[in-house]
């Protein structure tokens, strides 16, 4: 029972992460139809530069705001100067785009902090309460992952629901020509909505760094895990990568956790989810669109 | 074999370009008229055409693997079995418009077949064993072929990516078979005593087990292409274009738009198969390391800067990947960068490239060319047809 409630947790723990990173690619592709292969190597960069502030003596929250902050720039920068040529091209191209960003910023990153393995601190302990003299399995680390990711996902509906610039996204999301009619500068919120998701990415970076290892590539499984959320979701619906992070972080833990020798059928059961999704519903669980676009 | 995507009039522009003249100065039609062909010399029969180029290419390759070092044939070697991966991905990416970014996995399932099959106490000979990896890799491509079929866009390249990253994992699962994360080492295939005869024959030189693999994947790879360019320019290859280009409009000609894309994926899969066989016994090892992201990306990488859906195109891509990572790594050490610094130049010089083609020259290498000798076919045309008419009309 312990043993169950142990994994379980685990899993919704990874699950909130998967989950943020899905978001941010599910708002990408909500306002400009692109997939950001390049998503985990930005977060991986972000997640250096913390390191390096870390390193430097500096406290883990301002390394963690830093951070951000520098996410939202590479964000924006990236949709500025890399994609806005591709943008509305062919779908392919963008594709292409971004999986060369995906790989020139990994190298980047090797090449400017060294491609070794470096260990990355943590705020909270990672040891489990304890409840009487029987330690629960659930860690300061795991609350503080959890309720970070909670927050973010919050503060994005409150942005989308409740400001203009919000509302601005969402009309230049929903129809670039209305939206521009109406005086919406439509270019200025592809940036931002780029800038907003390098930074729920970013985030997802630094969470699932604390208390580990990172390495330029470190990213690589949260981007397919992400990814996959995201297209279990549906990639058009927020709360479909919500819960699709959460059941692909819940059923990958409960296959490393139970299947013998699990930790290596992660990856393959991870394909195995998806194509079963997929087979049933093409366009993941959250689909709205009924009729097939062009 | 080297051009594929010339407009579908050229095979009959031999015939046309006889009356072209009349016709274009009678109609007043000419930019639609055949201009007069460079290719007169060459045979109309598309198959005995790629034959002819078959032909020049196998006496090229022999030319090339004679004239070159040891070291380079081994590069040679790396080349072709990139280039027939390459070529198989152009089939899918190229001509029928799906993405795959999991063609690595598909090469793993090949390279694992061509392990365990020499492994064996008394292995098959070479061709057998090169077979059953393609179709190792053809039954797994079949598989997800039929799923691949009913999805696009982002949906395919999430589902090839979760195989790129899933498919070696099952070797790590199962390291009795497989070798785990250490991977099989490849017994390479002994050069048959021809070989020997034939390399005295033709250079003198000495016919080392470097040069038979750097052989053999020059045969896998002529084989290879020279089977795809036939299949482009058929029925298939029209109809795979037909898909691609008119999803509405085949479905509505009768054309069964699954059926098609699952083919597209199967030939794409033994292709890959082929070319996971011949890095088996180039690279003497098979492992998990060896499949990852990266090698999928490389190939995509390949055929994008070439110019997507053309063969040559795919060949001059995956030259580049072979010979640019040396050339670049040499020049970070000369700036002065240490030797795992320079190790990471390669990759960063392939995103950029990647990024600066797809926004400055989408078409990639062969299709701009194309491009702009097309545009100066059609001015020439024009201008032609200007003249005849003014001296007809004067």
């Amino acid at each position: 029972m312990d043993y169950f409630v142990n994994v379980t947790l685990t899993g919704l723990t990874q699950g909130m992460i998967y989950s943020a990173f899905a978001l941010a690619l599910v708002l990408i592709w909500r306002s400009t139809r692109i997939v950001n292969f390049a998503q985990g190597s930005m977060a991986a960069a972000t997640t250096f530069i913390a390191l390096a502030l870390i390193q430097a003596g500096q406290s883990y929250w301002v390394a963690l705001i830093v951070a951000l902050l520098s996410g939202f720039l590479l964000g924006a920068i990236v949709e500025r100067v890399i994609i806005r040529p591709v943008e509305g091209g062919p779908e392919l191209n963008a594709v292409i785009v971004t999986l060369g960003l995906f790989v020139a910023i990994q190298a980047a990153i090797a090449i400017i902090f060294g491609s070794s393995f470096q260990s990355f601190p943590t705020p909270f302990g990672v040891r489990g309460f304890e409840v009487g003299d029987t330690t629960i399995p659930l860690t300061p680390t795991s609350l503080y992952i959890i309720g970070s990711v909670l927050l973010t996902m919050a503060l994005l509906v409150a942005l989308f629901r409740f400001t203009r610039i919000g509302l601005a996204m969402r009309a230049s999301a929903f129809s670039q020509e209305v939206a521009r009619l109406l005086g919406v500068k439509v270019g200025s919120m592809l940036t931002l909505g780029w800038g907003l998701a390098a930074v729920v990415g970013s985030l997802a970076g630094l969470l699932i760094a604390g208390g580990t290892f990172v390495w330029p590539a470190y990213m690589d499984a949260l981007i397919v895990f992400g990814f996959v959320a995201a297209i279990i979701g549906g990639l058009d619906s927020p709360v479909g990568a919500i819960v699709g992070g959460l059941i692909l972080g819940l059923a990958l833990s409960y296959v490393s956790g139970y299947a013998p020798r699990g930790s290596a059928l992660v990856n393959i059961s991870a394909l195995v989810i998806l194509i079963v999704v997929l087979l049933v519903r093409p366009g993941g669980l959250f689909s709205s669109t009924t009729a097939r676009r062009a | 074999m080297s051009d594929l995507q010339s407009p579908a009039s050229t095979g009959t522009a031999g015939k046309a370009s006889d009356d072209a003249p009349v016709k274009a100065t009678a109609g007043g039609d000419a930019p639609s008229a055949p201009a007069t062909t460079g290719r007169s010399f060459l045979p109309q029969s598309t198959l005995l055409r790629h034959l002819l180029v078959l032909v020049v290419c196998a006496v090229l390759a022999v030319a090339i693997l004679e004239l070159t070092s040891p070291f380079q044939n081994s590069q040679l070697a790396t080349l072709t079995y990139y280039a027939i991966a390459a070529g198989g991905l152009t089939v899918l990416t190229g001509m029928n418009g799906q993405i795959s970014l999991g063609h690595g996995a598909l090469m793993a399932a090949g390279a694992y077949t061509t392990a365990l099959l020499l492994d064996a106490e008394e292995p098959l000979p070479l061709p057998v064993i090169l077979l059953a990896a393609i179709v190792v890799a053809t039954a797994i491509g079949a598989l997800v072929g039929v799923a691949a079929a009913r999805l696009h866009g982002p949906y395919l390249a999430g589902a090839t990516l979760a195989l790129a990253v899933g498919l070696p994992g099952l070797a790590i699962y199962f390291h009795d078979i497989f070798g785990g994360e250490q991977g099989m080492r490849v017994r390479a295939p002994q050069a048959p005593e021809w070989f020997d005869g034939f390399i005295s024959a033709v250079s003198g030189n000495n016919a080392s087990s470097t040069k038979w693999l750097a052989y053999v994947g020059a045969i896998c790879l002529l084989i290879t292409y020279f089977f795809l360019a036939n299949l482009v320019r058929s029925r298939i290859g029209r109809t795979w274009r037909a898909v691609r280009d008119q999803e509405v409009a085949a479905e509505l000609a009768g054309i069964n738009l699954g059926a098609w894309r699952v083919l597209a994926f199967v030939v794409s899969a033994a292709a890959a198969g082929l070319a996971g066989g011949v890095l088996a016994i180039v690279v003497r090892l098979a492992a998990p390391s060896g499949f990852t992201i990266v090698l999928s990306l490389a190939l995509l990488t390949a055929i994008v800067i070439g110019g997507l859906g053309s063969l040559t195109g795919a060949l001059l891509g995956s030259a580049l990947l072979v010979f640019l990572p040396p050339f670049v790594t040499n020049l970070g050490g000369d700036f002065g960068l240490s030797q795992t610094e320079a190790a990471q130049l390669a990759p960063f010089v392939y995103g950029v490239v990647l990024i600066v083609v797809m926004i400055f020259v989408p078409a990639g290498f062969v299709g701009t060319i194309r491009l702009r000798w097309m545009t100066r076919k059609a001015k020439r045309a024009m201008a032609q047809a200007g003249a005849d008419g003014a001296s007809s009309r004067g």
